[in-house]
């Protein structure tokens, strides 16, 4: 069985989001980055049936400009075995991005793709969902839970209700929930291996897929500024105000 | 033309966010129409045949819609997609489910989980975990949305009595099947939905501590949250966690106990109507954003809170 993992690097979830001031987008310069996190779950969750001896090869693939290599170097030294890195040097829509892995997966040819149910920079919560329609397959999304037999997946999702179990069958995209396992670290000996593991270079352009964005961003703004509140004296100041002024309790 | 809701129900009865989505589905234009794809799902098309602020509902009724998996309802809506404008869903696990399969397939660039509509092809929506708002416009004909239910009221149940049409189903591509369901036992509201959301953070010190947030809890009907560091030093489960990597709460009051206010904390709960904080640290970041502000001892506070509600004679639940 072969594994394709789709990461993207994206701005640390530690760092505080600054907007620039013409409204442009956010400070990315001199700005922290590291892979999406529910990504190094699709990561680590392909790196274990490895280990199993469920999956025999795991591909890690990112798009976006020259750093982005970044993060499939990050897979590599967690596991995967070889990179792809499709070089793309502005922002790409969720619907251009799963063209592109579609382009990628009709080459390798992958049984499962993993990735994470989201970006914590867009937000969107697109990618794989687009990529699973595109390619006629099923999709397990939100998965906390997966369990890989000889021609399907069942997969336990992270649901509104409480848990969704379904069973998809293979080929299928799985996205991952932050709850689906624990990201190992990378050894020091494990990332020096991992410098000498291959890293193909694609060309966003050059792979005859329309990758046009479809969404003007017209402008970015700081969420509305709390205005600092008061402190109380108290408990029973507390609940007075809850109660009298807020109008809450 | 007309816009298109993807009602998510359990085939006896509307979720309510459903409502949330025909009151933002009708800002973008009054001739709303409302699918629901489901198995027996009578009662629902009853249900939303009632609400005013729908002009038409259509009903497909169908085996393999029972448990609105996305693989089934997606060639329906796709089907349908070619009469409206605009396809709208809940931004939650439902809409979040199959509305990009849909925008896949008519090559549209999905925008998602919507906060306000300026117009009918231009929307705020939050990014980086509601630490920006970006303004965008979509230039793709047909435009696939989910909307923020939090940010928009639930439409009226009443008062309308449209037309229910009634739609054939059409063939499904077989290749995913449900197998179960466990709804989270609690008797307490959805942490996503509660009216009241009370939290604990590494303040607490420990899980067995987390029984004087939950008398709280229960005194005001609310949901208990924690924070990031809460979970990972192992005092409550996952499944209660606020925050970037976690749950994005809007609750009409947020009480943090013993929570700092690390910023992958304050973008899951800065929305809230009103934030209370209990901390000891005076200078603690989640006392700049909070509209009441208590500086003590947690173990001394949460029982005098717990006393105080209980001089209330009433308390909205």
């Amino acid at each position: 069985m072969k594994i394709l993992v789709a990461v993207k690097r994206v701005i640390d979830y530690n760092v505080q989001i600054r907007v620039k001031e013409d409204g442009k987008g956010v400070q990315t310069d001199n700005v922290k980055m590291s892979t999406n996190p529910p990504d190094d779950n699709a990561i680590e969750e392909a790196v274990k049936l490895k280990e199993s001896n469920k999956a025999k090869e795991v591909i890690a693939v990112t798009i976006g400009e020259e750093k982005a290599q970044e993060t499939v170097r990050k897979a590599l030294a967690v596991g995967a075995d070889r990179g792809i890195h499709v070089k793309a040097d502005s922002y790409i829509e969720p619907l251009g991005v799963a063209k592109i892995l579609k382009k990628v997966i009709e080459k390798e040819k992958p049984d499962i793709v993993f990735m994470g149910k989201q970006a914590i920079d867009d937000d969107c919560n697109q990618t794989g969902q687009m990529l699973s329609s595109m390619l006629g397959w099923a999709q397990g999304t939100f998965a906390s839970k997966v369990e890989v037999k000889e021609k399907t997946i069942q997969v336990t999702r992270e649901v509104d209700e409480g848990l969704e179990t379904i069973e998809i069958n293979l080929p299928a995209v799985v996205t991952c929930d932050l709850r689906l396992n624990e990201p190992r670290y990378a050894s020091l000996p494990n990332i020096m291996k991992a410098k000498k593991k291959p890293i193909e270079q694609l060309i966003a352009k050059d792979l005859g897929v329309d990758i046009s964005n479809r969404i003007q961003q017209l402008k970015v703004e700081e969420p509305p500024k709390r205005k600092g509140g008061v402190k109380v004296a108290n408990v029973a100041e507390l609940v007075s105000k809850l109660k009298n002024e807020a109008k809450v309790i | 033309m007309s816009v298109l809701v993807i009602a998510e129900h359990d085939n006896s009865k509307l979720r309510t966010f459903s409502l949330n989505s025909i009151n933002a589905a009708s800002k973008i234009n009054s001739d709303v129409h409302v699918l629901v794809a489901g198995s027996k799902c009578d009662n629902v098309c009853k249900e939303v045949a009632a609400v005013s602020l729908v002009k038409k509902v259509l009903q497909s009724d169908s085996a393999n819609y029972e448990n609105y998996l996305a693989e089934n309802l997606t060639p329906l809506v796709v089907e349908l997609a070619e009469k409206y404008t605009h396809i709208i869903a809940s931004a939650n696990t439902f809409g979040k489910n199959f509305m990009p399969r849909v925008a896949a397939l008519l090559d549209t660039s999905q925008v998602s989980d919507i906060v306000k509509i300026i117009s009918e092809d231009t929307f705020v929506r939050p990014i980086y975990a509601g630490n920006a708002f970006a303004t965008v416009k979509s230039n793709d004909k047909k435009k696939c949305i989910t909307i923020r239910p939090t940010s928009f009221d639930a439409a009226p149940t009443s008062g309308g009595s449209s037309s229910i049409e009634k739609i054939e189903a059409i063939d499904v591509p077989n290749i995913s099947k449900f197998i179960k369901r466990e709804e989270t036992k609690s008797e307490r509201p959805e942490l996503g939905t509660a009216r009241v959301v009370i939290s604990g953070g590494r303040g607490m010190q420990s899980g067995e501590n987390f029984k004087l947030i939950n008398a709280i809890a229960d005194k005001l009907n609310a949901a208990v949250g924690a924070s990031r560091a809460a979970v990972d030093a192992g005092y409550i489960s996952n499944d209660h966690q606020v925050g970037q990597t976690g749950k994005v709460v809007v609750p009409d009051l947020y009480i943090a106990v013993g929570i700092s206010g690390a910023i992958q904390h304050l973008a899951g709960m800065k929305e809230s109507k009103i934030i209370v904080a209990i901390n000891k640290d005076g200078e603690a970041p989640i006392f700049s954003i909070a509209d009441y502000g208590l500086e003590a001892d947690l173990f001394e506070a949460l029982p005098q809170f717990l006393e105080e509600l209980n001089k209330l004679n009433t308390i909205q639940k």
